[in-house]
């Protein structure tokens, strides 16, 4: 067996850090069990630069940035792609927008042309433009018809109004039939370039062949004028709870969300917030919520809590798909378990079993390349330091049961909460 | 790194396969029985997946909520799933803690409750589930298409199954099915992760072996008539946007023409990724994206082969472009498979596909997860061996065997062709 579980976990020896000269920050890792390599990372384009009568054009320009670029036509890109089975693909977010790709090994610096080439000089061919904006408009059309997807827009709409983080990134029908090619071209333009950029490479490769390959494809990328991060304005909260339901006719079942605010991934109280929503609902087969929704009730096939916490403002959603007639039903049994939570907190065992699952559950997400990839993104993005996995037991044994209650009344008041439904 | 392969089978019939992987401090158990929805008469539909559903729901050792809460305790990862020809459990959980998941799949193999009232709670969680599953257009077509393409074989039904079914369904039946198929005779337990092969053994054998034989299950075995003519069907929901799939009669996976089919599959609409916990790559420069994606036929393509016991279905899923109407698409499609018919295709195209599986089965071997997967997984429809030659055996494929096999599998009198009508505002 192997020894030494905690040295296993990514940590300061094996991670390798370097920022090039133009402000790239490289992280890679070495793992030699599989002939295979992930790159990851993000750069500094998110929905937040898009303006509100032209909604998803980040989503757009992300989507756009291989369809074409100044070497190589659409086809011709996939098709070095996919000949080596390899993937690449881009996706934007609200601050960041990101990519994600891998290969075998052997065809690394194919991925990295490939990546360097659709970052800097994508081409935004007419044609393929309007093919494009074909696909993502019929992606909206099947998102209107989804519970789920309509419930999580309606909740973000209630919870975060007047503010950014209400708005989807991938626009709607509107706004992306204005969006115009030479929208797209303005955008990369201003917002891309290797400020702010990370890039994580993760698999059978060593560090410095790593960062001389990353060097190589995007050490010469300079941008001047490259715009700064927008200012996130302050969130106005829920003064009491607000209740909403969007109608779409036919459908078997609804979508039902109930939650509030949550941290950020910065703040103090994330990982007590973390533990006590994994007690809510993770924790086994979906913690106290699971319990009373389905196992106690048979209310619906899946009912959870969880805590999306970023750079701004978080949210704390308690999510369960159910029979349209029992959607009341759902609500109040929710409504109750936040109540207990806040009101009674948790108990000790409770606290360690979800402390034991956190901490045991390490390795796991941490095997595949993918895993450790996702890992060092997340320590980059908000700081964690390297030796934050390897501290981790630590900063999750030192939360007690006070503080779970106190982040838990700090950010749900059961009185203010956004309710959505999404049904027939 | 050793990967050291181990297959026995002990004296209840048990099959045993263990593989030492020692990447990472996991282990990952796999059990897996031979009962899916192919085992189900109507008026039982649904029932090996209900009968999955149980398996949660305690033994005196192990009651519900000490059980999940065991394994979460560890760190562990668990689930279960049921297919049309298998239900599989598995759990992941760090190497020093896998005795646990192996106490526990020994002692639900042969003392689950299957009470009465969790009989009843459940009965209404499912129904919810397959509510979720009406809620999407794919598979209210996917299920009227199976049902049109298997008249006599249990292929017919989906593994959720009927409403009718999951209303009416009794405890004793749930119960009955259970002891019918849950012996250790009908399992295979598969193990791949960090431990030692000895050890590993000795501990199944004592857990295991005590479990006495049951009587060998018999598998319904109603094999599909012959489909002469084509059948073309639609369903009518809500939404905006048409769907047609066009399924094609697939030969069983253990037929030596599923491996020409698979390039096939990769040529025409990028390779099925059959790995469970892995991603696939994209599809934009197949042959079907190139003729109807890009052509502004449909606005996405897909294709799906999947491993099945008997012959099933290859499907290919059209997103129609909202500017077209799905009979030019699902011309275009049938110009290109004109054409896998009638020209051969060239050795760069072969060595592609071949080196695409390379890579996805590169991608499948990173997490120990997977490999326990496939160590069971290929026992339902074949064997390990299967999985251990099937590189080997792809590269093998010629230009000749694909045009073979594309005229004698992609033939129109014997598809389904099935197309979702969105009402779009109009009522039912």
């Amino acid at each position: 067996m192997i020894e030494k579980r905690n040295s296993a976990l990514p940590g300061p020896d094996d991670i390798h850090r370097e920022v090039l000269p133009n402000g790239i920050v490289v992280l890679t890792r070495s793992n030699f069990n599989s002939p295979s390599v992930v790159v990851t990372g993000y750069f500094n384009a998110g929905a937040l630069f898009d303006p509100d009568a032209k909604l998803g054009l980040a989503d757009f320009v992300t989507s756009a940035l291989m369809r074409g670029t100044k070497k190589r036509t659409f086809d011709k890109i996939y098709n070095e792609l996919e000949s080596v089975g390899a993937s690449l693909g881009f996706s934007s977010g609200v601050h960041k927008s990101g990519f994600n790709g891998r290969s075998l090994v052997e065809d690394l610096p194919l991925l990295l042309n490939l990546l360097s080439e659709s970052l800097i000089a994508p081409s935004f061919p007419k044609v393929e433009m309007e093919k494009l904006r074909a696909q993502l408009l019929t992606g909206l059309a099947i998102r209107a018809q989804d519970t789920s997807d309509m419930a999580s827009m309606l909740f973000d709409e209630i919870l975060f109004k007047d503010h950014p983080y209400s708005r989807p990134e991938d626009g709607h029908p509107e706004t992306v039939k204005k969006i115009t090619r030479d929208d797209l071209v303005k955008f990369h333009r201003a917002l891309f370039g290797p400020r702010g950029m990370v890039i994580v490479i993760v698999g059978a490769v060593k560090a410095e062949e790593a960062v001389r390959q990353v060097k190589r494809a995007l050490g010469g990328w300079q941008v001047k004028g490259q715009k700064e991060a927008v200012e996130l304005p302050d969130l106005k909260k829920l003064r009491k709870t607000v209740s909403k339901i969007h109608r779409i006719a036919g459908k078997s079942q609804s979508d039902l969300i109930v939650g509030t605010n949550g941290p950020k991934r910065r703040d103090t109280e994330f990982m007590s917030a973390s533990l006590g929503n994994s007690i809510l609902g993770q924790f086994g087969m979906m913690g106290r919520i699971r319990d009373v929704v389905r196992e106690k009730s048979g209310l619906a096939y899946y009912a959870y809590s969880s805590l999306s916490a970023g750079i701004g403002p978080g949210s704390w959603e308690v999510s369960a798909g159910v029979n349209p007639s029992n959607v009341q039903k759902a609500t109040d049994l929710i409504l109750a378990e936040l109540n207990r939570f806040v009101q009674d907190g948790v108990s000790e065992d409770e606290l360690a079993d979800s402390k034991a699952n956190f901490i045991g559950r390490l390795p796991l997400s941490l095997e595949s390349n993918g895993g450790v990839a996702s890992a060092l993104l997340n320590i980059e993005r908000h700081d964690l330091g390297l030796d934050y996995y390897r501290n981790y037991e630590d900063l999750v044994n030192e939360v007690t049961r006070e503080n779970v209650v106190s982040a838990a009344r700090k950010f749900i008041d059961p009185d203010k909460l956004a309710i959505a439904v999404a049904g027939p | 790194m050793t990967n050291m392969l181990t297959q026995t089978t002990l004296s209840n019939g048990l099959k045993v396969l263990l593989k030492e992987v020692h990447t990472a401090p996991i282990i990952s158990s796999w059990l897996w029985y031979r009962v899916g929805s192919r085992d189900e008469v109507n008026g039982k539909t649904g029932i090996s997946h209900w009968v999955e559903h149980m398996q949660f729901k305690g033994t005196d050792q192990f009651p519900a909520n000490i059980l999940d809460k065991s394994i979460s305790r560890e760190g562990g990862m668990w689930n279960a799933m049921t297919y049309m020809d298998w239900t599989a459990y598995y759990e992941t959980m760090p190497a020093d803690k896998i005795d646990l998941a192996l106490r526990l799949e020994s002692d639900r193999m042969i003392n689950s409750h299957f009470d009465p009232s969790e009989v009843d709670s459940e009965r209404t969680v499912i129904i919810s589930e397959r509510e979720g599953n009406e809620n999407e257009p794919l598979f209210t077509l996917g299920e009227a298409i199976q049902q049109t393409a298997f008249r006599v074989h249990p292929y017919h039904h989906e593994v959720i199954g009927d409403m009718a079914d999951l209303r009416t369904m009794t405890r004793d039946d749930l119960y009955n099915h259970y002891r019918n198929f849950y012996v250790p005779n009908n399992a295979v337990m598969a193990v791949a992760g960090d431990f030692d092969t000895n050890t590993m053994l000795a501990r199944i054998k004592e857990l295991f072996e005590p479990i006495p034989s049951g009587k060998e299950p018999a598998r319904l075995a109603r094999e599909e008539l012959p489909q002469n003519g084509e059948a073309r069907l639609s369903v009518e929901g809500p939404g905006a946007t048409y769907y047609v799939q066009a399924c094609y009669r697939f030969p069983a996976a253990s037929h030596p023409d599923f491996l020409p089919l698979s390039v096939l599959d990769s040529l025409l609409s990028g390779p099925s990724n059959l790995n469970m916990f892995s991603g696939g790559i994209s599809n934009k420069t197949s042959r079907l994206y190139r003729a109807l994606v890009d052509k502004e036929l449909a606005v996405s393509v897909h294709g799906g082969a999947q491993a099945t016991i008997d012959p099933f279905l290859y499907s290919i899923t059209m997103t129609i472009h909202p500017k077209r109407k799905s009979d030019e698409t699902l011309a275009a499609l049938d110009k290109e498979i004109q054409r896998v018919k009638e020209e051969k295709v060239s050795k760069p195209e072969i060595a592609r596909a071949i080196k695409q599986a390379r890579a996805l089965f590169a991608y499948g071997s990173e997490n120990i997860t997977n490999q326990g997967f496939w160590l069971g997984y290929a026992e339902m429809f074949a064997d390990y061996e299967w999985f251990q030659t099937y590189l080997e055996k792809l590269s093998k494929v010629t230009a000749k065997d694909i045009q073979r096999v594309a005229n004698e599998y992609f033939k129109s009198q014997s598809r389904v062709v099935g197309t979702y009508v969105p009402l779009d505002g109009r009522v039912a």
